[in-house]
């Protein structure tokens, strides 16, 4: 697999390994978030912590957009199906997630509402073209990453004059999220949690281009690497932020440049604009009610917009207590510091979206990384 | 973020809408229509089914350059 | 044959005809689908008995018994179907004990409304694989149930087999200094089902691997009769077989990612829809822990077998309280190999 293994090489991580060892100043820490889920399963995955000095440690953030999506969206989707009894696609990724009551899309099917798992928004069309008396709503989430797949799906859908075809929107935005970790009272003025530097995220990058970030280098004086998700992208990224730390600087630096450009996607970002715009604000599961960070579809396509169409009748969503995911998501809080983890919640028994998505932080530490205590992991709170 | 994966086109079909991508062995139809240009051989990454970019080739040898020299750096900075 | 009363007034339509309610109600309609279907690809003496049971003399020695009931969808997929798979499932658990599989039943639960083309090519399949094994049919049953209430078809295969004087395979016997072999490639048949499901498509030229591995396990534990454990990595794959034996015996596990063989189209596969590989499917290869120093004599024997030409030696067992599976992996790291929680799924993010 070209641009895939080469990406994975043992000998170059040595090497990488050994600069990075060489570059940490030994006399401080550097602790770097990574923002995206694909960085947090790449790190696990291939154990990449174990390649680092005890000095550099990753921070996992809430780059997970199934971690991050409110339970009151997960309950609407099920309400759609109790309700209304319409044909519910999703990708594969939300169908665990619990929501008020442990309630779950999954569980929903087993109950007898029609689920269907997807793995792209066009078999999500085809299922509307070949169910013609039943409503098909799919259910949309993901950061830029995912959202031109759904605006290209909204336009076929207008023109192939779908009826039935609906779309529940609950795509977020990324420098929204980041700027909500960076302005947090633990982050700003507390300082309880040092985040020295951020890796960027590979696709939604690719998607929106470098330009972005370039603010909060700025705003917050740290520095930004754009960082590919194969483990030697997330290597030589490290090292790219070590040597701006070292160095004093605060700037956005790309180490993905096979894919991602300062100006992005342009085509697909058009295509956004025409069907999506700003929600003026949504809730995020952990960091709460953050300003412009989400997407709604705009008046001109109301007609595939699930919530103008179906109207669902919901219970106030509650978080499920002692769960620890809000403060996991800003990196306040490792997993093993929530006493529900490894004990009533499981990735069996997942209480909340941190264990369900593989790319959660509990998940992954669950699934790779506890009872080591990784180099440079320690507890913050 | 979001699983998005490197594939070469092998085929795409007469109104440029589709592609049929291969990686390594196996092969899928992605829709085209977030990407200008598509040709065949051309690397993509696709993702949920879409192409959502091209890969460039010489990004990618200079990428893997700069890992190769990692190990070889100066030793004036520590 | 003239003057004889033709028991039945028309033949069955194996080609257009479909399962219906009086197919399972003990009449002649089952009779009937029983001769000309089941008996005429199962042919063998016990079932020429036409009992309701199969007599046979036992051979002195430890009896193994194993049952499994068979609910896959698709039905058919690349490299077979449930009918193969349910007599290669069977066999291959009454072989992990060591034992020689001697017979097996077979009932089905077919759902009102199935065509008797596709029921006569599974029967077929069945009997092909049985025949190829040398493990006869010898009893089964029929019902059906209403539409919707079956999946098309559910098949459940019994085996027995008698385990050779002075071999004890089991799941507890794994002891720190053993060693963990594979008998070849992972993720084969659970790609070739992903494959043929809708929703996923894409063209591979990979088949399931299913097969019948008692021929192989003969060889192993004739070379290495001190075997201490055998299992096939099934549903959940090599991590949850890994992962259970681990905790029957109270032992931890280290593997070694470049040692695991996998086939580049079952990695591509697995890449594309976010999976692992060590969670996929099998039904064609063996997990196999041995002492130390039997592990190259066994890697041998193995390896001449058909079935175990890409067999490899993944790993040893190793001391820990925590029961864990470790894995060093192919980067140089370490990562934990962790049970599978819930169903795998493709994932996008």
């Amino acid at each position: 697999m070209r641009y895939v293994e080469e990406f994975r090489r043992r000998d170059l991580a040595q090497r990488l390994a050994a600069a990075i060892a060489r570059e940490a100043d030994p006399a401080r820490q550097y602790r770097l978030m990574e923002f995206c889920g694909g960085h947090t399963h790449a790190i696990f995955r291939y154990g990449v912590q174990d390649l680092m000095p005890p000095n550099v440690g990753f921070v996992h953030g809430p780059g997970c957009p199934v971690c991050v999506l409110p339970i009151a969206r997960i309950d609407h989707a099920i309400r759609l199906l109790e309700q209304h009894q319409v044909i519910l696609c999703s990708y594969g990724d939300m169908l665990r997630v619990p929501g008020s009551g442990r309630h779950s899309l999954l569980k929903a099917k087993a109950a007898g509402a029609d689920v269907r798992m997807v793995y792209s928004t066009r078999d999500a069309l085809n299922i509307a073209r070949q169910n013609p008396q039943r409503q098909v709503v799919f259910f949309a989430i993901g950061f830029e990453t995912t959202t031109p797949p759904t605006a290209v799906a909204i336009r076929q859908a207008r023109e192939a004059g779908l009826k039935n075809f609906s779309v529940f929107c609950n795509h977020v935005l990324t420098p929204a999220a980041i700027h909500n970790i960076l302005e947090s009272p633990e982050v700003r003025e507390m300082g309880t949690v040092s985040i020295d530097g951020f890796f960027g995220p590979s696709h939604v990058s690719a998607v929106i281009g470098s330009r972005p970030y370039e603010f909060f280098a700025e705003e917050f004086q740290r520095p930004v690497v754009i960082a590919g998700f194969e483990p030697l992208d997330v290597m030589q990224s490290t090292l790219m932020l070590i040597r701006q730390l070292n160095e004093g600087r605060h700037e956005v630096e790309n180490e993905y440049t096979r894919v991602v450009s300062r100006d992005g996607n342009l085509k697909a970002q058009a295509l956004v604009a025409e069907v999506f715009e700003l929600r003026r604000r949504f809730e995020w599961r952990g960091l709460g009610e953050v300003p412009y960070s989400a997407l709604r579809i705009k008046r001109c396509y109301a007609e595939f917009d699930a919530e103008r169409r179906f109207a669902v009748t919901l219970a106030p969503a509650a978080e499920v207590r002692g769960c620890e995911c809000p403060r996991i998501l800003r990196g306040v809080k490792k997993p093993v510091d929530c006493r529900l983890f490894g004990n009533v919640c499981t990735p069996d028994n997942p209480m909340g979206s941190c264990m369900v998505s593989s790319e959660g932080a509990c998940a992954a530490y669950w699934s790779y990384g506890r009872f080591r205590q990784p180099a440079g992991e320690e507890s913050v709170a | 973020m979001c699983l998005a994966l490197p594939a070469r086109i092998v085929a795409i079909d007469d109104r440029g809408e589709t592609a049929t991508v291969a990686l390594g062995e196996v092969r899928k139809d992605i829709s085209l229509a977030l990407i200008e240009d598509a040709r065949l051989d051309d690397y993509v990454l696709i993702h949920v089914g879409y192409a959502l970019n091209k890969i460039s080739e010489e990004e990618a040898e200079r990428t893997l350059q700069m890992f190769a020299e990692a190990g070889l750096i100066d030793e004036g900075t520590a | 044959m003239n003057a004889e009363v033709k028991a039945f007034a028309q033949r069955l339509d194996l080609k257009r005809g479909r399962v219906d309610m009086s197919h399972g109600s003990g009449g002649r309609a089952m009779a009937q689908l029983i001769e000309q279907l089941f008996l005429r690809h199962f042919d063998n003496e016990w079932l020429r008995q036409a009992n309701d049971q199969a007599s046979f003399a036992v051979a002195a020695g430890r009896m193994v018994m194993s049952t499994d009931g068979h609910v896959i969808s698709p039905l058919f997929f690349p490299g077979g179907d449930i009918g193969s798979l349910a007599v290669h499932g069977t066999i291959n658990d009454v072989a992990m004990s060591g034992a020689r599989p001697l017979f097996l039943s077979a009932g089905f639960i077919i759902e009102e409304g199935f065509p008797l083309a596709d029921l006569e090519r599974i029967v077929a399949s069945m009997a092909r694989a049985a025949r190829e094994a040398g493990v006869p049919v010898a009893t089964g049953d029929t019902k059906v149930v209403e539409r919707g209430k079956g999946d098309g078809v559910f098949i459940t295969t019994t085996g027995i087999g008698v385990v050779p004087p002075g071999v004890t395979i089991s799941g507890e016997l794994a002891r720190p200094g053993d060693a963990i072999l594979l008998s070849g490639n992972l993720g084969d048949h659970g790609v070739a089902i992903m494959s043929s499901r809708e929703n996923l498509e894409f063209d591979t030229r990979i088949v399931s691997d299913s097969a019948a591995l008692h021929g192989l396990v003969a060889a192993m534990v004739e070379a290495a009769p001190g075997i201490h454990c055998l299992r096939d990595p099934t549903r959940g794959g090599l991590a949850t077989t890994l992962n259970e034996l681990a905790r029957q015996s109270g032992v931890g596990m280290k593997l070694q990612e470049t040692a695991i063989p996998i086939d580049p189209a079952v990695s591509a596969a697995s890449e594309l829809l976010g999976l692992d590989p060590l969670y996929i499917a099998n039904e064609g290869k063996l997990v196999c822990i041995c002492a130390g120093e039997d592990a190259g004599r066994l890697l041998h024997v193995m390896r001449q077998h058909p079935l175990g030409r890409r067999a490899a030696i993944v790993g040893e067992v190793i001391d820990d309280p925590h029961a864990l599976v470790q894995m060093e992996t192919a980067f140089g790291g370490s990562r934990i190999v962790d049970w599978l929680s819930g169903e795998q799924l493709p994932r996008i993010c």
